[in-house]
């Protein structure tokens, strides 16, 4: 695979200049809603200190609090799971179920099953599975990941899904009104929830102190799954440990403020034993999150508590969508979290950025998210890993700028060219032309400039 | 199995350890200025509030909207529609329920939520289930925000908790706004107001 991926997925999703337009305001106005949000709570900027200072300490004593976190939870009638990587989290997903002989399960969402390509390994076994978030059951009928981690379906117009609709659930052709569509979905899943034996919930917080874990819906799809069945199964990364349950209060202000202006989600169910006959069961999943831990520049990206607040705000993210960074968490926040995963072929994410820095400004928990894409532009650059006519260009600035000779020679050759031969620049073949005229040259340059009204 | 490996691959890269940073605590509003925001909040997240004098007022609440065909359901022993449970009922029966009321721990009033744990539910999936959701909330229970809730939550035992803020919703159509998504469509606060 080519280095360059996310250019070219950017330019099929630009060819329709009309929806980039739309998916790009309506990213910013979740971002206006979001900034009200926040702007309404005068210790703002006190609660993201707080929560990044919660974080830190997490990373500082993960391994304390995870034994702490599993004792607890064991404590309390929870199975506790421990995954190393992807593949050993799906076996142990796949054979809880097929333990109880079930071979249908409904799920709310989870990023780090989309992550470790759950779906696809549990119905390559025979397990039929049914994404319960709107948005997500969207994109699965799509046969599409999501393309945020809140909004899975922000790329879709309503068109297509009363489509889609039409195709998988039976709705009338040409319908998508929202409120006709919900109430479709709602009346399809509620026959999966009440008929399925096993649901699979994500995590937003565990709490090391009591052994419970909290996940935040709106739609409540989390809830009807989990208490309903007979086994439920929650998956988490292990950095979403927090020390103690009060933190929650800190966190719970936070997220969904700075995820789409809400005050909180409707739902934040604290899940702590299994209800009577039931069985709960906990997976902890490490997937290169120790790994990450250890890189010192990189480690802070473990703090991330998923509100998809950098997305929003990214210039690059919403002219681009979330599938031009082909990987399970789209935007600023999964640019750095990816090349940890795999560096090669992630290797152009951090490269997907202006390096503006409104990332690091929304975030709630105070991730210095411009910082690490920087960053890991020098190392995925040092490892060799960019393309190779980045290198050569990279190479021949090196060499231009490191000589005022060359520097000033190349200077008079541009300007000649642009004067005299635009053609050579203004075509498709130079990036920089792209969208925009180049500029007219000036006459001389600013040093030719500046000895000549100097020398007196 | 891979216990061991996770643990000691965090142990050797987690850096030194850091101070966990002092609780937060704000000043709290006039008892009066709490309600209001409350009312407020749900108002803004799509509840609505019916103020009570008692407890009983709620049947006439039900009566007044529900047809004698409709299955109502409570854990409420005040209530006419109250429903005894032995808590290993099988949740799938409460398919059918139009209307269910509980009684609340206590109100949030920064963001609407109210906090309410498995033994006010009477089955867990209750709550989430029914069609129409009532919740019981005591005004002198209201506090100001989600640090004074967790103090009052405290070291609380239950199996299962949570903070319910509003009708179930998603806005995942084109970020359009719909009541109603798994949960419950509507949420009533039925505030009983504090005694003259």
């Amino acid at each position: 695979m080519s280095s360059i991926k996310h250019p070219e997925l950017s330019d099929i999703f630009n060819k329709d200049e009309e929806r980039v337009n739309w998916h790009d305001d309506t990213l910013w106005w979740i971002r206006a809603k979001r900034d009200k949000a926040a702007h309404g709570i005068s210790e703002w900027e006190l609660l993201r200190e707080t929560a990044s200072q919660i974080k830190n300490n997490v990373l500082s004593n993960l391994h304390n609090y995870l034994i702490e976190f599993e004792e607890k939870a064991q404590k309390n009638g929870i199975k506790v799971h421990w995954a190393a990587n992807a593949e050993e989290h799906n076996k142990i997903v796949l054979s809880l179920l097929q333990g109880k002989g079930i071979n249908q399960m409904v799920k709310s969402k989870s990023m780090l099953t989309e992550e470790c390509h759950l779906n696809e390994y549990l119905e390559s076994n025979g397990i039929d599975v049914i994404d319960s978030d709107l948005g997500e059951r969207i994109v699965q009928l799509a046969k599409e990941p999501p393309s945020h981690i809140v909004l899975p379906c922000i790329h879709k117009k309503k068109e297509e899904i009363g489509q889609l609709f039409h195709e998988h659930l039976g709705t009338e052709a040409g319908i998508s009104d929202p409120q006709v569509l919900t109430e479709t979905a709602r009346i399809h899943l509620r026959k999966t929830f009440l008929t399925r034996r096993s649901a699979l919930t994500g995590v937003n917080f565990a709490v090391a102190e009591t052994g419970e874990f909290v996940v935040c819906t709106n739609e409540g799809n989390a809830d009807m799954g989990a208490h309903l069945a007979d086994i439920h199964i929650a998956c988490m990364g292990i950095e979403k440990l927090i020390p103690k349950k009060k933190h929650l209060s800190v966190f719970l202000r936070l997220l969904t403020r700075s995820a789409t202006g809400q005050p909180i989600t409707t739902y934040s169910s604290h899940f702590k034993k299994p209800r009577k006959g039931q069985e709960m069961h906990i997976v902890l999943v490490d997937n290169g999150r120790s790994v990450q831990l250890g890189r010192e520049d990189f480690r802070n990206s473990l703090k991330c508590i998923r509100c998809g607040a950098c997305m929003n705000t990214c210039p690059v993210y919403r002219r681009s969508g979330g599938h031009s960074y082909h990987n399970a968490i789209a935007g600023p926040i999964g640019a750095i979290l990816a090349p940890n995963l795999d560096m090669k072929e992630y290797a152009d994410l951090p490269f997907a950025s202006t390096l503006c820095g409104s990332c690091t400004n929304v975030c709630p928990v105070k991730i210095d998210i411009h910082d690490q894409l920087y960053k890991w532009r020098q190392v995925i650059v040092k490892e060799g890993y960019t393309s190779s006519a980045k290198t050569v260009a990279m190479k021949v600035m090196d060499f231009t700028l490191s000589s005022p000779t060359r520097f000033k020679l190349a200077g008079k050759i541009g300007r000649w060219t642009l004067k005299h031969a635009p053609f050579t620049v203004n075509n498709r073949l130079n990036l920089w032309f792209k969208n925009r005229e180049m500029p007219e040259a000036p006459e001389e340059s600013f040093s030719e400039w500046y000895k000549r009204n100097n020398s007196i | 199995m891979s216990r061991a490996t996770i643990l000691s691959a965090i142990l050797s890269n987690q850096p030194q350890t850091t101070q966990l940073p002092e609780d937060l605590q704000f000043d709290c509003p006039a008892k009066a200025a709490v309600t209001e925001k409350f009312i407020q909040m749900i108002n803004l997240i799509g509840g609505r509030v019916v103020e009570i004098q008692r407890i009983e007022d709620i049947n006439l609440y039900a009566t007044a909207h529900y047809g004698a065909g409709e299955r109502l359901i409570t854990p409420i022993e005040e209530l006419d529609f109250y429903t005894q449970f032995a808590g290993d009922e099988d949740p799938h029966q409460f398919e059918n329920i139009a209307f269910a009321v509980f009684k609340t721990h206590f109100a949030v009033a920064e963001n609407g939520a109210v906090w309410i744990t498995e033994d006010r539910m009477g089955a867990r999936v209750l709550p989430f289930i029914c069609q129409h959701l009532g919740m019981l909330v005591f005004e002198d229970s209201i506090v100001s925000n989600m640090h004074e809730a967790y103090q009052l939550i405290g070291s609380q035992d239950y199996g299962f908790g949570t903070f319910i803020a509003g009708p179930s919703k998603t806005a995942d159509i084109e970020q359009s706004l719909v009541l109603g998504a798994h949960g419950a469509r509507s949420i009533i606060i039925f505030l009983l107001k504090k005694e003259l």
